[in-house]
């Protein structure tokens, strides 16, 4: 488990890498539609908050998340099956290859639950202070735009955090 | 022959901006008309929907809690902290606009704010108010 986390955020410091390496606009926008979310998952995912890089939780993390809109986090986000079924099938399609489990090995619904968030968003990193998530800017850790200016489409290099 | 150029072009422009499906004015219509099926007296009312729109229902949010009191400013979700654009249609034009749409999130955010759907005789208010609460772009009437 913990060479899985070790290995999962290896491989989102070479997508954070990748997208922050190289300079001209041309090369940025380009990266931008390589790394480019699927409309539909942007359009039905990223109104209340910005959609969620889809391989920061798992296929079971995500069959979870989808399986209960009706009653999501406290809200109602529910979809017609049809639409529901297409998002999870990109989700699937698109998940990290590590399970993103509880201590009980449940399946959890949140990123900001993970082992690899946590480690990364550690106070002292980068700029980061205890209660950063709680501040009026911030408001919730989940609320990614706030820190990463990118974060509605799904960029998260270096070059573009910028905390409140 | 310039005036045939800037013609064609106004034309051109014309034909190609009814790319919306809806316009608010339809939604107000189709809402007062479904509120007439249980009150033949029933007209929309503005004012009625600001108060509405302003007011808990039994639970911790009303309406203005993520779209503000002023249809015409952005607003915040209250939990997430993300910013949504103005409610009003004549500042937003994406706004009434798609039955998909509207219908969405009418039934997520009556069931977040009040425990149920709106009704009819409700969604007809709260769409009077939010057109009636900016000056119109002009087409949406
Ligand atoms: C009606 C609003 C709404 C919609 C639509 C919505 N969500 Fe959410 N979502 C929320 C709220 C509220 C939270 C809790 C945020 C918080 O705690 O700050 C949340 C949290 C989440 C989280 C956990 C974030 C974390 O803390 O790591 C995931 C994952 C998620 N949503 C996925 C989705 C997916 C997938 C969809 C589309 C099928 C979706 N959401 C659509 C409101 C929504
Ligand atoms: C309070 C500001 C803040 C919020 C909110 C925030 N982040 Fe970050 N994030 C940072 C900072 C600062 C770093 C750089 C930390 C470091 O040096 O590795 C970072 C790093 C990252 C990285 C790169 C980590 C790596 O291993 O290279 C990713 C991916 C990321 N965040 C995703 C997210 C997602 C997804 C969310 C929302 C669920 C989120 N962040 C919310 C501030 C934030
Ligand atoms: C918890 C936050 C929240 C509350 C409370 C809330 N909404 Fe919303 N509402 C949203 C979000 C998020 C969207 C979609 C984002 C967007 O379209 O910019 C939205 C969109 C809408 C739309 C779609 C309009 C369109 O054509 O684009 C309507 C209509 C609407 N809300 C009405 C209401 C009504 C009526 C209430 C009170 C019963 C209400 N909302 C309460 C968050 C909220």
């Amino acid at each position: 488990m913990k060479a899985a986390t070790a290995l999962l955020a290896l491989s989102l410091a070479a997508v954070a890498s990748a997208m922050a390496s190289g300079g001209g606009q041309r090369d940025d926008d380009e990266r931008g539609r390589a790394a480019a979310l699927d409309p539909t998952y942007v359009e039905e995912c990223g109104a209340c908050h910005v959609a969620y890089p889809p391989e920061l939780l798992s296929r079971d993390s995500w069959t979870a998340v989808v399986g209960q809109l009706g009653r999501h986090f406290g809200v109602d986000a529910s979809l017609d099956t049809a639409l529901a079924a297409e998002i999870n099938a990109y989700l699937q399609a698109q998940a990290g290859v590590y399970a993103t489990d509880d201590s009980e090995g449940q399946p959890l619904l949140r990123i900001t639950e993970t082992d690899w968030f946590r480690h990364a968003h550690r106070p002292g990193e980068d700029g980061l202070y205890r209660g950063v998530f709680d501040s009026e800017a911030v408001r919730s850790p989940s609320n990614c735009g706030a820190c990463h200016l990118g974060a509605a489409r799904g960029r998260y290099g270096e070059d573009e955090i910028r905390i409140p | 022959m310039e005036t045939i150029r800037a013609c064609v072009v106004v034309v051109a422009a014309m034909v190609a901006a009814p790319a919306w499906a809806e316009r608010p004015a339809d939604f107000l219509q189709r809402f007062e008309a479904e509120a007439r099926g249980a009150d033949a007296a029933f007209s929309a009312s503005a004012e009625r929907g600001r108060n509405w729109f302003e007011s808990r229902h039994g639970r911790d949010w009303s309406c203005s809690t993520c779209h503000t009191k002023d249809p015409a400013v952005s607003g915040r979700h209250e939990v997430t902290g993300k910013s949504i654009d103005p409610m009003a249609p004549g500042i937003n034009a994406e706004r009434l606009r798609s039955a998909r749409q509207v219908s969405k999130w009418f039934r997520r955010n009556c069931r977040d704010v009040l425990g149920r759907e709106c009704s009819a005789a409700e969604k007809a208010d709260v769409v009077a108010w939010l057109i009636a609460a900016a000056p119109s772009t002009g087409d949406g009437q």
